[in-house]
């Protein structure tokens, strides 16, 4: 763990289903449509696989944004993953507005496998929203950052 | 600790134009745990896949990851090449530096900055992977086929031509379904019965197909490839491999009042009865409701002239159980119940009729002999109002019909329009729709030559109202197209009502775990792709349970579904994905959360016995996922508030560990 | 009330309906009351008490008593009522070994409420016609109105039926009570997110992690809670820092949505007295306004509103969309 002397630069934590949304990626990969490096993607199975607790672990940690991304309601793989998630995501979403968490960081996003324009669009306008709210404080531990 | 190999895939210039692959080799060979690190070309290539191959090998790797485009495209070749050189394929990870990386990040320093970030989230992960080994399970090689409508026979005509055993159960004396009742077809106009009782028989004589007539679906267990079902075989109190069907007993019984369901009580029949002259099973069938002798003790009549000692009073209700590898739900439909529609005097003049009624009333085998009479004076009608969508495309919100279009309903209506006025052409057919839908094969011109060639009127137009008045049936509606309102002196009214799936079909899912929507149809699998599938596994679907269709539809998804049965029975053990959900029993509390949201039925409970800290024991009521149902979508683990449900291959701490590296 | 409780107690264990009984005993103090079990009418002479201050919810206990041999005589407020319930739906109690006597409750008082309005060395305080009459070392008698004095969940109840039983002590069930329970909930709401922010800061960063609210909370009766255990990767068992303490209490917040029947232990057992109903009722109050009413263990639910989706359910968005928070 290293002081941070850079100048800022957003961290961005995106969950994507492995059906739809993370091969809505790969199509935004293979059709070179750009968005910036400071997303980093973790694969999931199913959005309902996302535990509100990751999320929570990765503002802890110093992310500045969590982005979910499932398929369509009605896509899901599973049949009915996406609607679980939609409400656990609704929840907590409202539950961290509630505690005063800028509104903004923390998204869902339907991305079809189809969908790699809209995933890289996505990504970009997320990313744009988090660099106007700035560092995530609120959230963060602070003895991750320091020694 | 693991001994982590970690390898650079360059895919030519693809990853390496844009990102310093040697630095991401370089850099991730520092990572604590990482004992090997390589960049290649093409790691894909047969050269690349050695040199994973032999660094397994020569630094007894006990984990591996691998930087290089999309896991959707090569994890599977990296993980078998790992397999070949003795690691367990599931200790491989992959990182996406290709299409998360290289393909989108034009500046080389963030690109390697973001690839050694990803890798490092692998690294992570693998450090916690466990080896994991799929699960294998036998497939009993007999499929159970519910209902014995066209999509059932369908169904187990072809798997049984496949070469495996079928039973059909089917809860009326007789299969058929609904389609024996019918009498033409659209739109070829071929007879229901010349083109359906020559499939009964089929099935009756196949040496694949056992017919389990008079019997219902009692509990169903175990799941893909093991189901045990039990079988509730209704007393007939005739002994069915006696009887002969001769039927001098139904020609004998004194009981003549039992309303006939066949012709869906448009005519009566004796307590003892075979449905129809082509049942099959061909036996008779004594209605205990109705029989004197099971009623009072007094009677006895068909036991007495019985040639072959078939009638067996005493006989109860007995189970069966029988092992199957699939199932399939062909549970069919029926027309709703029009007693929220008294618009339309229904229930208040026999002359106004379903359309399922008017094919009886039109069938040579029917109550009229097939001579169209009306049912309250059996006189011939000469005006007669179809009115379609009768609670068909209701509002969601009312309290009456269903939301959903019947599909069928527009066709027959106007096949039974056009026969009306072929057989009798002194009669007024008025026909009063909301939209006319004719897709299909000959469907439109079908339509067209009902109102060309026929002149059967049609208004497109709701019926407002009918009104029993001496003899006659006051129809009011309006005409839309016209803009005016319409009265018409109808002699009878027959109502396209909404079909709806067999009230069986609920607690039928309930006992296969399988999904319906809010209207009781059977869910698929996948819409577009898995249309003959339920989302449980080893449970197909056939025919109007799963939506609205007609025969042809019928047919044809009953075959399709007959080839995901035979594709499935094919199979000699089934593998399963082993990264599914498993609960850790010490947490586990019972609460029921996870089975909840399981959308394949994978989680049952079992009362363990755990010895307490103090040396007692405690029963305890804990989840367990049978891994050869359970998809690994991961609901379950979410839903856990102990944390006692996790998921391999995609565990809490692995999640953990990845968003960990992410965020350092 | 509390010799009618004790003389049916009585006799429920003289007909051996149960050999045992869930009740409250007497503590130093008429306020400090404690969940306890009674094995016999002796005990049950001597310690078994039922006042103002009878406030615990017995239902958390009734998991380990129903695992043990016998049946045990429990007598359960409303609130205590919902939350058995709600463990029934969730196979936590065993509804076969408890004989359940329904009693009614007219509102449990604080204690520090009390302190609060200024009477200090406190003997005794007796209960008459709703109000209580409090003693002093003085030898003063101070009569307080009982509904100044509530607790929280009191002042704020939602129901005084009680939802399962085997009898009612007084014969009849109470009703639902019209409340204003999320009124509060909604004043957060309608801060500026730095206000809230700063709220929450302040009251969650008091919190000395005594686990006293996870103790005592009927749906956070886990075999192992995820915070003791290291597999979870979020075990934490310590304050560390404010930060923790926001984690902590979101976590449990959300691990008992759709589960808490809002019986209020939480903010009643809290030293810091942190309003921690505000964070449940938060939950329940958006489940009721997204996905319909619903109230945990009032009925033999399968599914609560977390475990259980519509397709037309309303995106996450909307909770930066909808009115009532301002910003």
């Amino acid at each position: 763990m290293q002081v941070r002397n850079e100048p800022w630069k957003p961290l961005i934590v995106a969950f994507c289903c492995n059906w739809c949304s993370y091969a809505g990626a790969d199509l935004a990969g293979t059709n070179r449509l750009n968005y910036p490096a400071d997303v980093k993607i973790i694969r999931v199975p199913c959005s309902c696989r996302v535990n509100p607790l990751f999320i929570l672990r990765a503002f802890q940690r110093g992310a500045d944004g969590v982005i979910v991304c499932g398929c369509h309601p009605g896509d899901c793989h599973y049949t009915s993953g996406n609607y679980y998630a939609r409400r656990r995501m609704t929840l907590l979403f409202s539950m961290l507005d509630y505690l005063g968490i800028e509104k903004g960081r923390t998204r869902v996003e339907w991305v079809s496998a189809a969908e790699g324009q809209k995933f890289a669009e996505t990504m970009n306008s997320f990313v744009e929203t988090i660099v106007s709210l700035g560092e995530n404080k609120r959230l963060e531990d602070l003895r991750c950052k320091t020694e | 600790m693991q001994r982590i190999g970690v390898f650079v895939c360059w895919c030519g210039s693809n990853i390496a134009g844009t990102v310093d692959v040697k630095k991401v080799a370089q850099t991730l060979g520092r990572e604590p745990g990482v004992v090997f690190s390589a960049d290649y070309q093409y790691m894909c290539s047969q050269s690349g896949q050695d040199l994973i191959k032999d660094s397994i090998k020569q630094y007894k790797l006990t984990g591996a990851v691998i930087c290089s485009c999309s896991p959707r495209m090569h994890e599977n070749t990296f993980r078998k090449a790992a397999a070949a050189a003795g690691l367990n394929p599931y200790m491989v990870e992959i990182a996406n530096i290709r299409e998360q990386v290289s393909w989108i990040h034009k500046d080389m320093a963030a690109g390697t900055e973001k690839a050694i970030i990803l890798g490092r989230a692998a690294i992570a992960k693998v450090h916690l992977n466990a080896p994991l080994i799929a699960g294998e399970s036998p497939v009993t090689k007999r499929a159970l086929v519910i209902g014995g409508g066209i999509a059932g026979i369908q169904t187990a005509l072809d798997i049984a031509d496949a070469g495996f055993p079928v039973d059909i159960v089917e809860k009326s004396p007789t299969i058929g379904g609904k389609m024996a009742q019918l009498d033409k077809t659209f739109p070829t106009l071929d007879c229901a019965a010349c083109i359906l009782t020559p499939k009964m028989v089929e099935a009756a004589q196949h040496e694949n197909v056992r017919i389990l007539a008079y019997s219902e679906v009692a509990e169903v267990k175990g799941f893909v490839g093991n189901f045990t079902v039990k079988i509730r075989r209704k007393a007939r109190y005739v002994k069915e491999d006696v009887c002969t069907g001769c039927g001098l007993c139904t020609e004998k019984c004194p009981q003549k009042k039992a309303p006939d369901e066949f012709n869906l009580g448009l005519s009566n029949r004796r307590a003892i009865y075979i449905p129809f002259a082509q049942a099959v099973p061909k036996v008779a069938t004594i209605d205990p409701d109705y029989c004197m002798m099971l009623k009072t003790g007094k009677c006895g009549v068909c036991s007495k002239v019985c040639g072959v000692k078939a009638i067996d009073y005493t006989q109860k209700d007995e189970f069966i159980e029988e092992n199957y590898g699939a199932i399939v739900a062909a549970t069919g439909f029926e027309p709703i119940g029009l007693d929220k529609f008294d618009e339309f005097a229904y229930s208040l003049s026999p002359d106004v009729v379903t359309s399922l009624e008017y094919e009886r009333l039109m069938n040579a085998a029917g109550p009229t002999g097939g001579t169209l009479l009306r049912p309250s004076d059996l006189k011939h009608p000469h005006t007669i109002v179809f009115v379609q969508c009768v609670g068909s495309r209701c509002d969601e919100k009312s309290e009456k019909g269903v939301p959903y279009c019947s599909k069928v309903c527009c066709m027959y209506t106007a096949k039974h329009a056009m026969l009306t006025r072929e057989k009798y052409p002194d009669t007024e057919v008025y026909v009063f729709y909301i939209d006319v839908r004719t897709p299909g094969k000959n469907f439109d011109e079908f339509y067209r030559r009902a109102v060309e060639q026929y002149d059967v009127h049609y208004i497109k137009g709701m019926v407002g109202k009918v009104v029993p008045e001496n003899g006659k049936l006051k129809v009011q509606a309006s005409d839309l197209l016209e803009n005016r309102q319409l009265h018409i002196d109808a002699d009878m009214v027959v109502l396209a009502a909404a079909i709806e799936p067999d009230k069986s079909a609920r607690p039928l899912a309930t006992m296969l775990t399988a999904s319906m929507d809010t209207n009781d149809f059977f869910t698929e699998a996948h819409p577009k792709l898995r249309p003959v599938e339920s989302p449980t596994a080893g449970v197909f679907l056939a025919g109007m349970c799963q939506g609205p269709k007609d025969i042809p539809e019928t047919v044809s998804q009953a075959s399709a579904c007959a080839a995901k049965v035979i594709g499935l029975l094919n199979k000699d053990r089934l593998v399963g994905n082993p990264c599914v959900a498993h609960s850790d029993e010490l947490m586990c509390n019972g609460c029921s959360q996870c089975a909840n949201v399981c959308p394949y039925g994978a989680i049952t409970y079992a009362d363990k016995e755990f010895r307490m800290p103090d040396r007692t024991t405690a029963v305890r009521r804990v989840a367990q996922v049978n891994p050869a149902v359970c998809q690994g979508c991961g609901a379950c683990t979410v839903t856990c508030p102990s944390g006692a449900m996790d998921l391999f291959g995609f565990s809490n701490n692995q999640i953990m560990a990845e968003v960990d590296a992410i965020c350092k | 009330m509390q010799d009618r409780m004790i003389a049916r107690a009585k006799e429920l264990l003289e007909n051996g309906t149960v050999d045992r009984v869930m009740g409250w005993k007497k503590g130093e103090f008429i306020y400090d009351v404690t969940p306890a079990v009674f094995y016999t009418a002796d005990e049950l002479e001597k310690d078994f008490v039922m006042n103002a201050f009878t406030a615990a919810n017995v239902s958390k206990y009734l998991i380990a008593e129903t695992k043990k041999p016998g049946r045990i005589l429990a007598f359960l407020k409303p609130c205590d009522s919902y939350s058995f319930r709600q463990l029934m739906n969730e196979h936590r109690v065993d509804r076969d070994n408890v004989y359940i006597v329904g009693i009614p409750s007219w509102g449990k008082a604080d204690m520090e409420k009390i302190r609060a309005l200024g009477i200090t060395g406190i003997t005794d305080i007796t209960e008459k016609d709703g109000d209580l009459l409090v003693t002093t070392v003085m030898r003063e008698t101070h009569a307080v109105k009982k509904y100044d004095v509530y607790l929280e969940k009191c002042k704020n109840c939602k129901s005084k039926r009680i939802v399962v039983y085997d009898e009612l002590l007084d014969g009849e069930n109470g009703e639902d009570v019209p409340n204003n329970r999320f009124d509060e909930v909604a004043k957060i709401e309608a801060m500026p997110p730095d206000e809230r922010f700063a709220f929450w800061r302040g009251e969650l960063s008091r919190c000395i992690r005594c686990n006293a609210c996870r103790n005592v909370c009927p749906a956070c009766s886990c075999e192992k809670c995820v915070f003791d255990n290291p597999k979870s990767g979020v075990e934490n068992k310590a304050p560390a820092d404010d930060f923790e303490e926001n984690l902590f209490h979101i976590i449990r917040a959300y691990h008992v949505a759709g589960r808490c029947t809002d019986c209020g232990e939480c903010s009643r057992v809290c030293p810091q007295h942190i309003p921690l109903h505000l964070l449940n009722r938060k939950f329940i109050k958006d489940m009721n306004e997204l996905y319909g009413d619903y109230q945990a263990g009032e009925t033999e639910q399968v599914r609560h509103p977390v475990t259980n989706y519509r397709d037309d359910d309303a995106e996450p968005g909307i909770v930066y969309t909808r009115g009532g928070s301002g910003r």
